[in-house]
């Protein structure tokens, strides 16, 4: 089917009121790129996407979109938008949220989600700080960072959003930065043809609480070519702005060399394969961190798995349906041991 | 019957008691529904600790399961047993003060040992005695040897055969009040006949050998108790837990939107859950959240997609539920929140029951926060009250508190069925398509209710969420005065909830010397209560609630009616002081009472007597 929605079609009529030279004015950008290309894909009308966000800067997202739209309470998006997918199968249901919300007062929801492999799109605004509080540290926020609440540096480790996801086994994590719009809608798209639970984490920048948090491997294009390496399925594991630079794995551990140096040859440097089962290596890619490794970027996980809870729910009430005896509340009442006086 | 020995009685209590791990529950439940089967008026009380299998031979890991049945319609468990089956020292000791003067006791001799009665705490070897029950009619047979004696050929281990020992007291209770086995054998067999064939005929062998037992002694009178002249129709046996949900079936069936439970299992709410999990054949989707919030908020997030969402919890789970439900308040979306209360506060007694949750229901939010609130009174009418719930949740778009309570939840009754077709429609104000000049999400039909707009109904599209809205267009509004509007709206339209539902009635004449207020649970007893009174010739109603917010418009009108009002409830006052914060200057006497127990009609009848000669 072809819609031929244009992103103006996904755009609402509300003014955007995310601080200028905010990364989320980006990621709106690329959504609502995003959406005409997955509405073509997968047949999905307008009227059919709806989108689900938490509390936090990230989740007013909600008002800009011209689609249906609930900005619930801190934390539970990923619960109500569960229920939403449940209950509706049939909708396109989107998840904005933030490091705050769905790795602080909603972790739980948030992994529970991946458990059961709901067919949610959750798009995580990482940006490790908490922006519309005014700037206190958030469990991404890196170990030592001085924020309000952390006036001498945290002493909490943050967690990698990656490493959570895959650890939950989820089906599909991947990741991009606010600037690269076309990957970020390519990580899009692919997440939403993904069936089950996709996590798509950006890295955003906060520029009023948390400026250049991600800018020493993300800051401008020429940065972004030598420290980060976007990972394709079935393609080589090189990055750099000469692609000469690859990883490899050695001794139970990723390695980073350049080709033609040190006896590595092409042949040496890994070829993703997001597809497989496995997590030691999805994990451990996701886990790279400057400056020791290229931060990676692009669909690290992408694992096609039969048990999609909305899915599995509603096979089995039409199973049970169809074998039933019961078929209304009166046969219900009736049902079991009765008397007649 | 040709029995000589046979005396008729209007009305039997029987309390099980035993060790938690010695069947009660199911024993008394037999019991209970081989009485209904007979055409008895039941009433039950389960009664049982919040641990699973509770330290051996203790007073505390006493379980008890108290069924009343009689020749006429029954609507308490009874306060005090004619019949107390004791399995062990310990159960014996427990339930001591419940036993009427003329009480038979049943102890199981065979548990009468050193050890028993030191974890019981007896001091001396002589259990009876030292309760001081030489005057009762105490039986002492050795009910786990004769078990053991009846079972020695089934060929299986020692172990099976002295768990078959409840059932052999249920033959000597089916004895004593001449009841059928069928029932009871039928159940065995469809129970254990699939995984272990051998237990299922090692239980209907000791329901015999308990039964000809008592028929060859002489020692047990045998009483009839006539089938109770009831309405005719088709009834059966029923418990509050599920009448609950098949009250939320039956509104999903008047409603067509699908039903939607999201919830955490808690004593003692969990087998609504369980309940519609069993369901799917009426369409039923249930998910097992990861915890109280998100079960709240699953459902919150059915609601927003079209279904009739509710979630079951009990007190502490109300807490953890607050914030979402203000959130459904704000986004007037319609929910039923059932609590089914236990006492409290903190973990408090998850198994014993309690009235307490009332001010949490009505005010435990941030914000000016109304919700509707509805209190079921009995086991049977958690159908109809789950159903009202639903319907104006659907009806008013507003989330509904529906309060239960323990002892109406795992009590059961008998329920004479109601046909579907005697149930209003339920009509949601779902909207279908957009309206010329645009779909308004926060537009109001006359009852104020906002339309109903699913995600995925072309054309809809809109944004709604937990931050103040405009009044008309749902987007976000920090404006002073439509916040003022918008407070004075959702109060209002919670008001006006009563409207549409029924005046309060009336037990007894409507003006007097006393009024008896009740609400949920309680009604059975101050019912019964206020009955004997009554027929004692006393001047004394009954106005027994269950809507509680908003009230019946006639209450205000009916309180003032009489010399005194007493306000009776299982906290220390929450509805008395609802009442006085409502209706200023009425003066309202109490009778409070958090024991985790039922009101006894014996407390009750003397309160109401003080208060009737005052």
């Amino acid at each position: 089917m072809e819609y031929k929605y244009t992103p103006t079609d996904f755009k609402s009529d509300q003014e955007v009121r995310w601080c200028p030279g905010c990364g989320d004015h980006a990621i709106l950008n690329a959504v609502q790129r995003a959406l005409p290309e997955i509405a073509d894909a997968l047949n999905i009308p307008h009227h059919k996407f709806t989108f689900v966000s938490g509390i936090g800067c990230s989740s007013r997202f909600i008002y800009y979109m011209r689609t249906f739209g609930f900005h619930t309470i801190h934390g539970r998006a990923n619960a109500v938008a569960t229920g939403v997918k449940v209950a509706n199968p049939d909708l396109s249901v989107w998840v904005m949220t933030g490091d705050g919300d769905s790795l602080a007062i909603g972790g739980n929801h948030f992994i529970h989600a991946i458990r059961r492999n709901v067919n949610l799109n959750v798009v995580l605004f990482n940006n490790e700080i908490y922006g519309l509080t005014k700037g206190q540290y958030s469990p991404t926020s890196k170990l030592g960072k001085v924020t309000k609440t952390s006036p001498y540096g945290t002493v909490e480790k943050p967690f990698n959003p990656g490493e959570l996801v895959i650890g939950a086994r989820g089906t599909f994590f991947a990741r991009s930065v606010d600037m690269e719009v076309m990957l970020t809608k390519e990580c899009l798209v692919e997440g939403a043809k993904h069936e089950g639970m996709s996590v798509v984490e950006v890295l955003q920048n906060c520029v009023i609480f948390n400026d250049k948090t991600h800018a020493l491997f993300a800051g401008d294009k020429a940065t972004r070519a030598e420290h980060t390496i976007t990972l394709r399925h079935g393609e080589k594991m090189l990055f750099g702005a000469e692609r000469n630079k690859g990883l490899v794995f050695e001794n139970m551990r990723l390695k980073v060399v350049t080709v033609g140096e040190g006896g590595y040859t092409i042949d040496d440097v890994l070829t993703h394969d997001a597809h497989t089962e496995e997590t030691t290596l999805h994990s451990m890619l996701a886990a790279m961190k400057y400056p020791d490794y290229p931060v990676a970027l692009g669909v690290i996980r992408s694992v096609a798995e039969d048990a999609v809870y909305d899915r599995k729910v509603s096979e089995q009430v039409e199973q049970v349906r169809s074998t039933s005896k019961i078929r209304c509340v009166d046969d219900l009442l009736r049902s079991g041991e009765t008397w007649t006086i | 019957m040709d029995n000589l020995n046979i005396r008729t009685a209007e009305d039997v209590v029987i309390r099980f008691s035993g060790d938690s791990g010695d069947g009660m529950q199911l024993t008394g439940t037999l019991f209970s529904d081989t009485s209904a089967l007979l055409g008895n008026g039941i009433s039950t009380f389960p009664d049982y600790p919040a641990e699973i299998r509770a330290p051996q031979g203790t007073v505390a890991g006493v379980s008890g399961f108290q069924v009343h049945f009689g020749s006429h319609p029954v609507d308490n468990p009874g306060d005090y047993c004619d019949v107390l089956v004791a399995m062990n020292p310990a159960a014996l000791k427990a339930n001591r003060r419940w036993l009427k003067r003329s009480a038979t006791v049943i102890l199981d001799g065979d548990s009468i040992t050193e050890d028993n009665l030191r974890r019981a705490g007896f001091a001396s070897d002589d259990p009876i005695a030292e309760l001081g029950l030489e005057e009762y009619n105490v039986v002492v047979p050795a009910i786990t040897t004769m078990t053991r004696e009846a079972l020695a050929t089934t060929g299986l281990d020692h172990k099976s055969i002295v768990k078959c020992k409840n059932m052999f007291a249920l033959g000597i209770c089916f004895f004593m009040f001449d009841r059928p086995e069928e029932h009871a054998k039928s159940y065995l067999t469809s129970k254990f006949s699939k995984k272990n064939p051998a237990i299922a005929e090692a239980n209907i062998c000791a329901i015999e050998a308990g039964y000809n037992y008592a028929a060859n002694t002489h020692t047990f009178a045998n009483t009839y108790v006539a089938p109770a002249s009831l309405e005719k129709g088709t009834y059966r046996s029923i418990n509050g837990n599920v009448a609950t949900a098949w009250g939320f079936c039956a509104a999903s069936e008047k409603s067509g939107r699908p039903l939607f439970c999201g919830s955490y299992p808690i004593t003692p709410a969990t087998v609504i859950l369980e309940e519609l999990a069993k369901r799917k054949d009426l369409g039923v989707k249930t998910v097992q959240a990861e915890d109280e919030i998100a079960g709240i908020c699953t459902s919150i997030g059915a609601a927003f997609a079209g279904n009739l969402a509710v979630t079951t919890t009990s007190g502490p789970g109300l807490s953890l539920k607050s914030e979402a439900l203000g959130l459904a308040v704000m986004a007037e979306l319609p929910l039923v929140v059932v609590d089914v209360q236990r006492g409290g506060p903190s973990t408090g007694l998850p198994t014993k029951t309690e009235q307490s949750d009332l001010m949490q229901a009505l005010y435990g939010r941030n914000g000016e926060c109304p919700t509707v609130v509805v209190a079921a009174s009995s086991p049977s009418d958690c159908f109809h009250y789950a159903f009202m719930a639903a319907k104006i949740a659907l009806e008013h778009m507003t989330p509904v508190v529906l309060l239960t309570d323990g002892f109406i939840a795992n009590g059961s009754e008998p329920w004479r069925i109601p046909s579907m077709s005697d149930y209003p429609a339920i009509v949601p104000p779902v909207v279908n398509e957009a309206p010329e000049g645009g779909f308004m999400p926060y537009a109001r039909d006359e009852k104020l209710a906002r339309g109903w707009a699913f995600p995925g109904t072309e054309g809809l599209e809109h944004r709604i969420g937990g931050l103040e809205k405009d009044a008309l267009r749902g987007s976000i509004s920090h404006d002073p005065a439509n916040h003022q509007k918008m407070v004075h709206t959702r109060a209002a339209k919670v008001a006006r909830v009563a409207d549409y539902i029924p005046e309060q009635e009336l037990f007894g004449a409507d003006e007097g010397e006393l009024l008896v207020v009740g609400w949920g649970g309680t009604r059975g007893h101050l019912h019964t209560a206020v009955e004997q009174l009554q027929r004692e010739g006393q001047s004394i109603s009954l106005a027994h609630f269950n809507y509680i917010n908003p009230l019946p418009r006639n209450a205000e009108q009916l309180l003032r009616r009489f010399r005194r009002v007493v306000v009776c409830e299982l906290n220390e006052g929450q509805f008395a002081s609802y009442l006085r914060q409502r209706f200023e200057g009425l003066h309202l006497e109490q009778f409070n009472k958090t024991e985790g127990q039922p009101f006894t009609i014996v407390e009750l009848k003397e309160k109401f007597s003080e208060l009737l000669n005052r």
